[in-house]
Formats: structure tokens, C-alpha cells, sequence
């Protein structure tokens, strides 16, 4: 009897008013006591907090459990079912509950006035920055929000990257441009300037198409291998055309194999690729397939394809059974078998292989001790067993074959040790080196006849060495260099190397090295020629950092232009403003634009312009990147997340700032916290890196003894102003830090306000906690809590699947609660939470691509969930639709693009939550006079509900990416930043997406801005913020503030990065770039000067009239 | 020359017979895209430069490039109703929805979804090309006229040229009087200008 009257309690009780952080909730004593007056059988319950929750987690959680289920299956049809809601007092952190009424009165003016004047804020709103601000006002300025051609790269710049090099292949033998071919991890295929690095041309495939081979045919063109060696594809070398395509088809998965042959059929080179299972010929002129051949042993596992030169067949060896070496001997003109062969070998086979000669290869046993040679010379097998210990003398254990095709040599590792052996021509094995540094052999190169040069590059402290030897004479080295190299860049993973002929007929080399931080370098002569940070293809997270303040005594970088300068800069302004400027003018115009040292100072700046975004990549290494002109201010490999005895697979999982100092400890720097994994299951063990953002020093750095599922950033700060984070680990324990008793003194404190939710998509299920004082079952660990489960949502599989959640940017700004209709005099408050979380679900059948699914058995269902009790406070019924969805939320609305398959376009609808518990207050002249409760908690009874709006618009492109423009205090309106199919960035005016926008609006709307009703969104092709760059592999769009309330920095990413300011409502609290204040001050001037020629001139007419 | 000419004659095949089945387990739509010599003169992309136009198969589950003569090509593909999108930066292509049927393998169905205009042939073409920037509108005289700096200006010349006219135009007598209460009134003082200061 009492639970219901708690749960009750629980859910009409309205004193619980929402802090401004997702996980954490007030409850004011004096709505607690008016509460139990009026109830006075609370009372008892009121001080025992914790059994209290206890009892309400059973109640509510079985409640909502059954509560969806039931909906699920009833409501199915019905749309728009505003299902329970909660009565509780949203403030926002902005919104400031202290202020006065009168402060409360001037913000529903400025609404009010925000409203009527088109939408454009008012500027005295704002810290005014600009002395000549008024000058703006009436100055007439362009209706746009686009750039004019002159000003691409004052404010944006663009990277272009490819991600770590898998594969490369030179192109040096003709006498014109030296390039390379590159394949990457991305799917990227590439040519690079061998001379500076740049990139020639690229392609980026699916992300499906995986690159498995590439090779440089006739001398024109690149055939590249791919997607699991079913896609060949040849490209015009010089400017990347593609210029054919096959698909290739077999029977089976198989490795994929692609050679290059110089066997001639007709007039056609061709090339022979084992993939799926069976054997191709392809032409190279137009990518036909000649003949192909299968196999008829079921189990075989192809390793190599080799032809021996000058001959006109190809051996096919691999293992069958994983016990028998098989050889086919295969007519290369015709696809015949000419012979095959196989021999049994009883202890298995493992791993990889090397090709020592064109007719022997090594293997290892399945026990890694026995290196087994295997020729098949003149098509007769024979397999010759050396145990590695005779070879080695301390070998510990198992060995591991490095691949690859170098004559008479190959490499196997033990531990750490890279050995060196040789096979002679009698077959006998011989040790010719043990390496204890780390390690990296290049692939064989023939640069003459019968000669094979390798290369072979070495740690040693902080140089590495690189050796190209011969292969049939290890003493002799063609060339060993030892280069200085950056410890940011870690061990070299991959060695390609090249030649060309010295002036003198000696042979010089180039390597090619592709770096742990998957960084690309070019050795030549000793030196770093360039090199690349690939890198940054593929960032997991960013934050950005301020910069230190200026501070007298601090030098700044470059010496500020004199007033000469100064002026003559303008006065070429001013020539370009009248258009009277030559070429060379204009050519020095943007140059000085471009140049500016304003804004790629190391300094803070008044509008809030110039930050460190700090990126966290795949590789493990942070990049500290400064917004003005996209350098690189500092990197850094992370030690924690580097590969290790203890930590084999490390990723990175989140970047958060973990030191912001602002008020209390400004002499110290700002730091970020990384939080990482080892390993790709939730339940590995975690990392924990501190880093400094102006320095790049790790400060410290620890692996923990508990795994790492979440992240949860909590808004409370201690003495130095870290931050606390709650680290949620896979069985639900939450670890606070820091680890200090002064934070959880202060969470203590705050504990019964945290609460926390998973989503786990595999099976459908929501669930909400709060925490317990203690981890259950483990030691005294006073910073680890357990989680008490609150309530749970359980989505039947059978017909819903999770594919999106979306919550709101938890710093997010929002200026005003309330939102003024004009048209009817009326207000409508936002239900503004941190606390919702936008949920999509789509019918199981329909979690595939498009076109996989009819209409009728598709479904897309949207919930609105509040995070703390469970309630789903809206759910909306899409039938016929389905995903990908992707989704944005902001303020009181989220927006979502989805799939409607039964239109077969794209659409995107918008959802905007009011709250209706506050109706009675929109009476505009009680808000006047004082008379509304704003900051008043709601009475606890009286039922509180929220509406919601939401219409659907057709879009035109397929999304990757969706964002929304975030500024300092919320005021300017807000623009969607739409990462398209093509990789642009396109801003949206959020009022296309406005619920209200209806077919003939009335006047009164069309002044406040509502747009008529179109079915679809206007693509406008000067509001591609990205103009005519493509952000290539786009993956994430990051808005932050300025300090200057009309812009917000875009950042995104993808292989290239791109980053812009940018205004959704105009830049109207600063003067425009091309604003002239040359042309201001010679106006000023010739008025002064017309002003005493007028006086000199009156007061001689004044004489005159005297004199007459 | 021969394995050209077999090819075009191929592919101009394939183009009439925009969907086959393709000798794997699925069908393959062979289409081409067009770009008009007309458009793209203003455009970014030079005209006819197809190496970095993209072919999009239901948004992103394969993506392919271009031949030189526009041709491309979808292999393996299930039956159903697919979604063609092509990126090509400067051009506006609308998506195009395409029905793969398992039944009449030969049939094409095809529509742009922008307009639902069906197509006979898959060749699809730009609906309008795409200029990203702002063009800077050409100097003229009205648009300093209408600058802050000009209206100062003008107001200058209106005071400097026509104030004098107009007093000239005045009854001498009137102005003597104007001038009389002018000096009796005492020259007024930038204090007694200012609000509240004409009180001390």
C-alpha cells in the first residue's frame, strides 16, 4: 500500500528542480515540507533518502517496464500520442532563478523584439566589440549569408589527408612528374608528389571497398583490387579517371592476390588476380577477363601466386586440410592446368610465408619451432624441416614469419627479435642477423639484373637508421643513413623503397616510411624530405582549449605592422572597394588578408576567434590544431595508449576537458583528459592519460584495474577547477575523478542528484540509475560506487531494433525559456532538459540498406525519454520509413533525417517540445506586472504536460553528419549544419524546419518570421559553408562559441578536415571584413576640411558684406 | 582498337538494357551520367571533367566512379527498389530511385525523386548546376551614394551648397530679428545643450 503512494510522491512532486546537468537533480527542502502538509503521510519517509529510492526503483522500473510494453503493442498505430509527462520545474542554468522580475520582463522584451525583427537579434543586446558599430547599422549590407569568392581561406582552411599507408607503389622511370601510388587503411587510393608530398589525385571507395592490392600497369595506369577482391578498377595515372571496371565473381571468400605479369595475350598485358576463390585473368587495356580457373580441392587456402620471371605460367601454392602443400602449375596464356602437385606435412602449417626464390618458399609448422622450406622446383615439392633452435641458440618460444619476397632472405620474429636467415642455394639455413631493436624490412627491389636491393629500417634511441642492402650480400650495404626522427612519431611500421641513378651512375635510394601515428615520411639523402600527418584522417574525438591571455612581458610572435603600413593596406582597400584596383593590387589584397598575423596569433583573443582544437586520433596521438590558420601547435603519442606487454590493442574512446581554470587557479594550464581502452570489448581494462593543452606534456598517465563502458563529464569542479568525471565500467560501477578527498567531498554532497542511463541497441533495452554509496562486493574503494537500477525499458525485438540515440550538447547555451507567438499574443515555454534523450527505432528487417524492405514491413518509431524517471514523454509512429537515422537535438527540438521509403526520398522531420504545466502563465501583461510564478516551483498537483509539435519536409541528399551552430549565450537563431552524400556542409535556417510553418501564413506569422509551407527544404547552393571543398569521408561536424555572441566555429572531419566561422544570423554584432575604415576616415577627413573651407569662406563673405 | 570498339558496343547495350542480371547472385544497373557542355561553364567542375564525379547506391552502400565516357556501373545488386545519388561538386543531381525486379530482369524503371519524372534510360543529367559564391555586385556610383560615408557627403553638399541660397532667399528684415534673438538669447553653450545641463 505505502509504494504506490511513493511512487506517487515521486511523480507528482515538482519541487525537484532540474540543475543544468543531465545527470543530477534538486530537491529543495521547502517543496519537500509543502509536500508532506499536504500529504502529512510522507512524512515518514522524508529521512530515510536512500531505502526511499530503493523502494521507488522496484515501482517505477516495473512500471515503465510494462508501461512501453503495453503502448508498444496498443498504440501502435496511433501517432503523435503524447504519452505521461512529468511535472517538474525546468531551469536552465542560464536562466538564472535569482534574477529579478524586472531582468525576467527585459528578456521577454528582447524575445519579443527578437521575434518582430525578423529573427536577426538585437545587437544591444551584446558585449558591443566594435567602436563603429552604429556604422554597421546603417550601412547597407548584402542580404546573404554566403562568401564571395575573395574571401575563401580569411576564416576557413581546408587539409586534405589519406590515412596510414598500406601499400605504395613508385612511378619514377619516366622523365616527367615522380609520384607515388598509395593505398590506405581508409580506402583511399592516391598519387602523392614524390618531390613535396602533395597529393596528385585520390579517390576515396565505400566504406566497404577495401584496397587489397594495386600495381602501376603499362606505365599509365593504376589497377587497384578491392571489396574482398571482387572490384578491379584501372585509373589514368596522371589525372586518376577511372578508366575501366570488372566485377569479379568465384565461388568463395578467399585472400585475394593480385600480379602484375609481363605475359603477353594478343597484343594484352595481363594481369592475374586469385580472389574469391579462383583464378583471373584480366586485360589491362579494357579489363576484361581472358579466362579463369578454379580449383578443385574444396579446403584450399591460396598463399602466393608467382611467376617466375621470363616464364609463361604461374605457380598457385597454398595450403589444403591445413596439413597439405598444394602446387598448381597453371598456363598464364591460357588458364590450363599444365601441372599439380601436393605433399603431406603432419605438422601442420601456420601463419604466413616467405617466397625466398621464384620456386621456394619458407613456412613455419603450426607449433611456430620448425621453419619449414618448401620448394617446388620444376613442379616437385619438397618440404626440408629446421627446427628454429638449431638456428637460434636461446630461442623462446613460438616464431612469427615477417612476409615477404626477398631472394635467398627472410625475417621471423621471436618476442621482440627480428632474425635475419639466409637460404643458400643448397637449401641449408644460416643466421646473418639478430636484431633487438624494433625493427621494419621493406619489400624486395630489382635494380639490375639478377640484384635485389632491400630495405631495413632500425630504432636506436632517438635515431633511426636506415640500411638498403643487397640480398645476396648482407655485408654489403648499398647505403646506411641515420636520421634524426621526432619521438612523437613512434616505431616505423612500414618500409618502401625506390631508386634512382646518381649523376655519377651510382645508385641513390629513397625510402618511403609509414610511422606508428600513421604519419608518411620521405627519406632522401639523409634527410626528411616531407612528411604527412596522416594522422588526422582519422580523429575519434576533439575539444578545443583557450589560449593563454596576453599578457604584458609575454612577447607576441610578429612585430605589429606601423601606422604606415597600416594605411597603405587600407588605401589598397579602398582602391579594391572602388574597384579601381589592377590585378597586381588585387593579388597583394588577398595576399594581405590571407597573411594576417592577427589571427594565427598564440594568443586569446577579444571575439573568442583563435583556440587550440584538440584531436584525438586513432593512431593514439593528440594533435593540438589552432583554429586560425589549421598548424599544428603541438602532437603528442600517447604513452598509455601505446602498444604494450599489458596492452595489446589500445583505442581511444574520449577526449574531455579536464581542466578549464576561469576563476580560481588561472596560473595554471589547461589540460584534457583521454580516456582509452585496451582492447575492443567494453570489458578490457581501461587507460587514463592527463595532458597539458599548451605544452602537449602528458602530466600523468594510468591504466586502471576497471574496464571503461562510459563517460559521464559531472559539472562540479573542485579548489583547481578539475572537473569530475564519472567513469562507468561494465559491470555498472561508477569511479569518480580525481581521486582526491576534496572531490568526493564534494560528491558526497551532491550524490542523491546523479543519475546515469545505458542504452544497449543488441537487445533493445534503456535502463536508468542512480548510485549507491559503495561498490557492491569489492574493496575499500572509496571513489567506486555501484548503481542501483531505477527503471528499465524494454523495446520488443521483435519489431523494433535501436539505431540512433541523441542527446542534448551538454554546454549547451539556451537564452530564453519562453518562445512569443506574434500572432496571437501569446507565449509558449520551452520544455528545456538536459535530461531527454531522443531514441530511434526501426523494424529489425529494416536495420539493412535501402531497398532491402517494402513499405509494409518497415517502421520507424521516435521516442522522447526523460533520463532520470523513465517517462517517454512523446512517441511518433514513421510507417514506411526506415534508417539510416541520423539526428540532432538542441533546446526544446530535435531533427531528424530518416528514409521514406514509400515517397523513396529522404526526409527530416522536427519535433519541438513545449511546456503546457505553465500555460496559465502566458498572459503577456502578467509577466508585466509581475504576476507569473516563473521562478516559482509548480504546485506539486497540478498535472503537468508537455505538447509537441512536429511536421516533415523532404530532403534532397542522403546524411553523414548533422549538427547545429552553438553560440556563446544562445540568443542568435539557430542554423543546422547538414553533412551531405557529396561531403559538403550545408547550413539550414532552422526556421524551414519551424512546426508552424503552415501553406498561407497570416500576416502577423509572416512577420515573426514563419515561412510558407514547402513539402521539401531548399537546398540553397551559396549556404554550403564548405563552398566548393569537399570534406572527403566525412564523419563529424563540431560547432563551438566564440566569444562573440553572432558567430560559432565549425570544425569537421572526415580524411580532410575543414574548419570556418561562421554566422548563422550575420556577423551583426561586428563589422563586416570588407567594411573600408580608410574610406571612414577620409570621409571624417574631407568633412573636417570642408567644414573650415566653409567657415574661411563665410567669414570672408561676412567681411565683404561689412566692407559694403 | 578492337577491344574498344567491343566494349562501347557493349556498354551502349548494357545502357539500352539498363539492368541485367549479372552473372553472380545479383542484378547489376548499368547507367550514365551526362553533364551538358552548356552548364558548368560558370561551375566549378570543368566541364566534361568526370574523374571526381561520384555514383552513390543507396546512400553509401557502394560507391563507384565514372568511366571517361560517363558510364558506370552497379554489380551484384539484390532485387528491390534502390536509391542512385550522384556527387559531383558544381551540379545538382537529383537522387534517382531505381526498381531492380527479380521478374522481367530486363525492364527499366526509373524516376527522379526531385520531380518524379520517370526516365526511359538511365542517363542522368544535372538539374541545374551550383554556384557557391556570391557574385560582387559591379561599382556604380549609387552604391557609394548610398554608403554611410555618401549620405555624410551628400548632407555636406546640401549644406554647403543650398543653406547659403536659402538665406539669401530670406526677408533681410527677418533675419536681422533672427539674428537680434539669437544675441539676446546668448550663444548657445555645448552645457546648456546637453539634458540636465542647462540647469547649473
Amino acid at each position: 500500500m505505502v509504494l504506490p503512494l511513493i511512487a506517487g510522491l515521486v511523480r507528482e512532486e515538482s519541487g525537484l528542480g532540474w540543475d543544468d546537468n543531465m545527470k543530477m537533480i534538486t530537491c529543495d527542502r521547502v517543496t519537500y515540507d509543502a509536500a508532506v502538509t499536504i500529504h502529512p503521510k510522507y512524512a515518514p519517509f522524508l529521512n530515510k533518502k536512500i531505502e526511499f529510492y530503493d523502494e521507488m526503483s522496484l515501482v517505477v522500473g516495473q512500471d515503465m517496464a510494462t508501461g512501453s510494453f503495453a503502448k508498444t503493442f496498443v498504440d501502435i498505430d496511433l501517432d503523435n500520442v503524447v504519452e505521461g509527462s512529468l511535472p517538474l520545474n525546468f531551469e536552465n542554468e542560464d536562466v538564472d532563478e535569482e534574477r529579478t522580475k524586472s531582468e525576467k520582463l527585459g528578456e521577454i522584451a528582447e524575445a519579443l523584439k527578437k521575434f518582430t525583427e525578423d529573427k536577426t537579434p538585437h545587437p544591444f543586446a551584446m558585449p558591443i566589440t566594435h567602436a563603429f558599430l552604429l556604422f554597421l547599422i546603417f550601412s547597407s549590407l548584402q542580404p546573404t549569408l554566403s562568401l564571395y569568392e575573395d574571401q575563401v581561406g580569411l576564416t576557413d582552411w581546408h587539409q586534405q589527408y589519406i590515412g596510414k599507408v598500406k601499400q605504395a607503389v613508385f612511378h619514377t622511370h619516366k622523365t616527367g612528374r615522380k609520384r607515388v601510388v598509395v593505398s590506405t587503411e581508409d580506402n583511399v587510393i592516391a598519387t602523392l608528389d614524390l618531390r613535396r608530398g602533395e597529393i596528385f589525385w585520390r579517390h576515396v571507395l565505400g566504406h566497404n571497398d577495401v584496397v587489397d592490392g594495386i600495381v602501376i600497369a603499362l606505365g599509365k595506369y593504376v589497377i587497384t583490387l578491392s571489396s574482398e577482391g571482387s572490384i578491379l578498377r584501372a585509373w589514368n595515372l596522371p589525372d586518376g579517371q577511372m578508366v575501366w571496371e570488372s566485377s569479379l565473381h568465384g565461388p568463395k571468400h578467399s585472400k585475394s592476390l593480385l600480379v602484375m605479369t609481363n605475359v603477353v595475350i594478343e597484343k594484352d598485358n595481363v594481369v592475374i588476380i586469385f580472389s574469391n576463390g579462383r583464378l583471373h585473368a584480366v586485360s589491362c587495356i579494357d579489363g576484361e577477363v581472358l579466362w579463369n580457373k578454379d580449383f578443385e580441392v574444396e579446403s584450399l587456402v591460396v598463399q602466393k601466386v608467382i611467376q617466375p620471371p621470363g616464364s609463361n605460367f604461374v605457380y598457385v601454392v597454398g595450403f589444403a586440410a591445413s596439413s597439405h602443400f598444394e602446387m598448381y602449375q597453371i598456363n598464364a596464356m591460357n588458364g590450363e592446368l599444365r601441372k599439380h602437385e601436393s605433399a603431406a606435412f603432419s605438422g601442420g602449417f601456420s601463419g604466413e610465408v616467405s617466397l625466398v626464390s621464384s620456386e621456394t618458399l619458407v613456412a613455419l609448422d603450426s607449433t611456430g619451432l620448425i621453419l619449414l622450406r618448401i620448394s617446388f622446383h620444376k613442379g616437385n615439392v619438397s618440404i626440408q624441416q629446421t627446427p628454429i633452435s638449431n638456428l637460434v641458440e636461446d630461442s623462446l618460444g613460438p616464431a612469427v614469419i615477417i612476409p615477404s619476397s626477398i631472394m635467398e632472405l627472410f625475417a621471423i620474429k621471436i618476442n621482440a627479435v627480428t632474425i635475419f636467415i639466409r637460404v643458400t642455394g643448397t637449401g641449408k639455413l644460416e643466421v646473418v642477423e639478430k636484431a633487438n631493436h624494433e625493427t621494419a624490412v621493406g619489400d624486395a627491389l630489382s635494380i639490375s639484373e639478377g640484384q635485389q636491393a632491400f630495405g631495413l629500417v632500425q630504432h636506436a634511441g632517438r635515431d633511426i637508421h636506415l640500411t638498403v642492402k643487397l640480398a645476396h650480400d648482407w655485408g654489403g650495404d648499398l647505403l646506411k643513413e641515420s636520421i634524426k626522427m621526432d619521438q612523437q612519431r613512434g616505431l616505423v611500421h612500414k618500409v618502401f623503397i625506390n631508386n634512382y641513378v646518381r649523376t655519377d651512375g651510382s645508385y641513390g635510394f629513397r625510402a618511403l616510411i609509414v610511422m606508428e601515428d600513421h604519419s608518411l615520411l620521405l627519406l632522401q639523402q639523409g634527410a626528411i624530405v616531407w612528411s604527412r600527418e596522416d594522422g588526422l584522417a582519422s580523429i575519434i574525438d576533439v575539444t578545443t582549449s583557450e589560449l593563454p591571455v596576453e599578457r604584458a612581458g609575454v612577447s607576441v610572435a610578429k612585430v605589429e605592422l606601423n601606422l604606415f603600413e597600416w594605411l597603405k593596406g587600407h588605401m589598397l582597400k579602398l582602391k579594391g572597394t572602388l574597384m579601381l584596383a589592377s590585378p597586381e593590387d588585387i593579388a597583394a589584397i588577398q595576399y594581405m588578408r590571407l597573411k594576417s598575423s592577427e589571427k594565427s596569433k598564440m594568443t586569446r583573443d577579444h571575439n573568442g576567434f583563435r583556440k587550440l582544437l584538440i584531436a584525438l586520433t586513432r593512431a593514439g596521438k593528440l594533435f593540438a590544431l589552432h583554429t586560425g590558420d589549421g598548424r599544428i601547435v603541438w602532437s603528442l603519442l600517447l604513452q598509455s595508449l601505446h602498444k604494450s606487454e599489458a596492452c595489446q590493442h589500445p583505442i581511444g574512446l574520449n577526449l574531455c576537458p579536464w581542466q578549464v581554470p576561469h576563476h580560481h587557479a588561472l596560473d595554471e594550464n589547461p589540460s584534457v583528459l583521454v580516456v582509452g581502452r585496451c582492447g575492443p570489448s567494453s570489458d578490457a581494462p581501461g587507460v587514463i592519460s592527463f595532458v597539458d593543452s599548451y605544452t602537449g606534456k602528458e602530466l600523468s598517465s594510468s591504466s586502471l584495474v576497471h574496464s571503461v563502458a562510459q563517460v559521464i563529464p559531472l559539472p562540479y569542479t573542485d579548489s583547481t577547477e578539475q572537473r569530475f568525471h564519472l567513469l562507468i565500467d561494465a559491470d555498472k560501477h561508477a569511479h569518480l575523478y580525481p581521486k582526491t578527498p576534496e572531490a568526493i567531498g564534494i560528491f558526497r554532497r551532491e550524490f542523491s542528484n546523479i543519475y546515469w542511463y545505458s542504452v544497449e541497441d543488441d537487445n533493445g533495452i534503456i535502463k536508468g540509475y542512480a548510485l549507491k554509496s559503495k561498490c557492491d562486493g569489492n574493496v575499500a574503494d572509496k571513489f567506486c560506487f555501484g548503481s542501483r537500477e531505477l527503471w528499465s525499458i524494454v523495446l520488443p525485438s521483435e519489431s523494433e531494433k535501436i539505431i540512433a540515440t541523441v542527446t542534448r550538447k551538454l554546454n549547451e547555451a539556451v537564452h530564453t525559456q519562453a518562445k512569443l507567438i506574434a500572432a496571437d499574443q501569446d507565449v509558449m515555454y520551452k520544455y528545456i532538459s538536459r535530461n531527454l534523450l531522443f531514441v530511434a527505432t526501426v523494424a529489425p528487417k529494416a536495420s539493412g540498406e535501402i531497398g532491402s524492405v517494402t513499405p509494409e514491413e518497415s517502421w520507424l518509431v521516435v521516442y522522447l525519454i526523460d533520463t532520470v524517471t523513465g517517462f517517454v514523454l512523446h512517441r511518433v509512429t514513421h510507417h514506411g520509413s526506415q534508417g539510416p537515422v541520423e539526428a540532432v537535438f538542441s533546446e526544446n527540438w530535435v531533427v531528424y533525417h530518416y528514409f521514406n521509403l514509400r515517397a523513396h526520398r529522404y526526409e527530416m522531420s522536427v519535433i519541438e517540445i513545449y511546456d503546457q504545466s505553465r500555460a496559465d502563465n502566458k498572459d503577456v501583461w502578467k509577466l508585466v506586472v509581475g504576476k507569473h510564478n516563473l521562478t516559482s516551483p509548480i504546485s506539486s498537483y497540478s498535472r503537468s504536460e508537455v505538447v509537441t509539435k512536429s511536421q516533415s519536409y523532404f530532403f534532397t541528399h542522403s546524411l553523414k553528419a548533422i549538427a547545429v551552430t552553438s553560440t556563446a549565450k544562445g540568443i542568435t537563431s539557430k542554423q543546422l549544419l547538414i553533412g551531405t552524400i557529396g561531403d559538403q556542409v550545408l547550413a539550414l535556417d532552422k526556421r524551414f524546419l519551424d512546426p508552424r510553418r503552415s501553406v498561407n501564413p497570416t500576416q502577423a506569422e509572416r512577420e515573426e518570421g514563419i515561412i510558407p509551407l514547402t513539402d521539401s527544404l531548399p537546398i540553397i547552393p551559396q549556404s554550403y559553408i564548405t563552398h566548393n571543398l569537399r570534406v572527403e569521408g566525412l564523419r563529424g561536424i563540431i560547432t563551438v562559441p566564440a566569444k562573440l555572441e553572432s558567430t560559432t566555429l565549425v570544425f569537421a572531419h572526415g580524411l580532410d578536415l575543414f574548419f570556418t566561422h561562421f554566422a548563422p544570423s550575420r556577423t551583426y554584432d561586428s563589422l563586416t571584413e570588407d567594411f573600408s575604415c580608410a574610406l571612414l576616415l577620409i570621409t571624417i577627413v574631407v568633412l573636417v576640411a570642408a567644414i573650415f573651407v566653409t567657415w574661411v569662406l563665410s567669414q570672408r563673405k561676412e567681411l565683404q558684406d561689412k566692407w559694403r | 582498337m578492337a577491344p574498344i570498339a567491343r566494349l562501347l558496343l557493349l556498354m551502349l547495350l548494357s545502357a539500352a538494357l539498363s539492368i541485367s542480371s549479372g552473372s553472380g547472385d545479383g542484378f547489376s544497373i548499368n547507367g550514365r551520367v551526362r553533364i551538358p557542355q552548356g552548364l558548368g561553364t560558370k561551375g566549378f567542375a570543368l566541364p566534361g571533367k568526370t574523374s571526381n564525379v561520384k555514383v552513390i547506391l543507396n546512400g553509401g552502400q557502394i560507391v563507384t566512379y565514372l568511366r571517361p565516357d560517363g558510364y558506370f556501373s552497379f554489380q551484384n545488386i539484390p532485387a528491390g527498389t534502390h536509391l542512385i545519388e550522384v556527387a559531383a561538386i558544381g551540379y545538382f543531381f537529383s537522387p534517382v530511385r531505381v526498381d531492380v525486379s527479380a521478374r522481367n530482369p530486363g525492364k527499366v524503371q526509373a524516376a527522379l525523386t526531385e520531380n518524379r519524372r520517370g526516365l526511359s534510360e538511365l542517363v542522368l543529367e544535372p538539374l541545374k548546376d551550383e554556384q557557391y559564391y556570391e557574385i560582387r555586385e559591379p561599382f556604380s556610383i549609387m552604391n557609394v551614394v548610398k554608403s554611410p560615408m555618401g549620405l555624410m557627403m551628400g548632407f555636406m553638399v546640401v549644406v554647403v551648397f543650398l543653406m547659403p541660397k536659402l538665406v539669401e532667399n530670406m526677408d533681410p528684415e527677418e533675419m536681422r530679428r533672427a539674428q537680434e534673438e539669437m544675441r539676446s538669447q546668448g550663444v548657445p553653450s555645448l552645457a546648456s545643450l546637453l539634458p540636465g545641463g542647462g540647469r547649473n
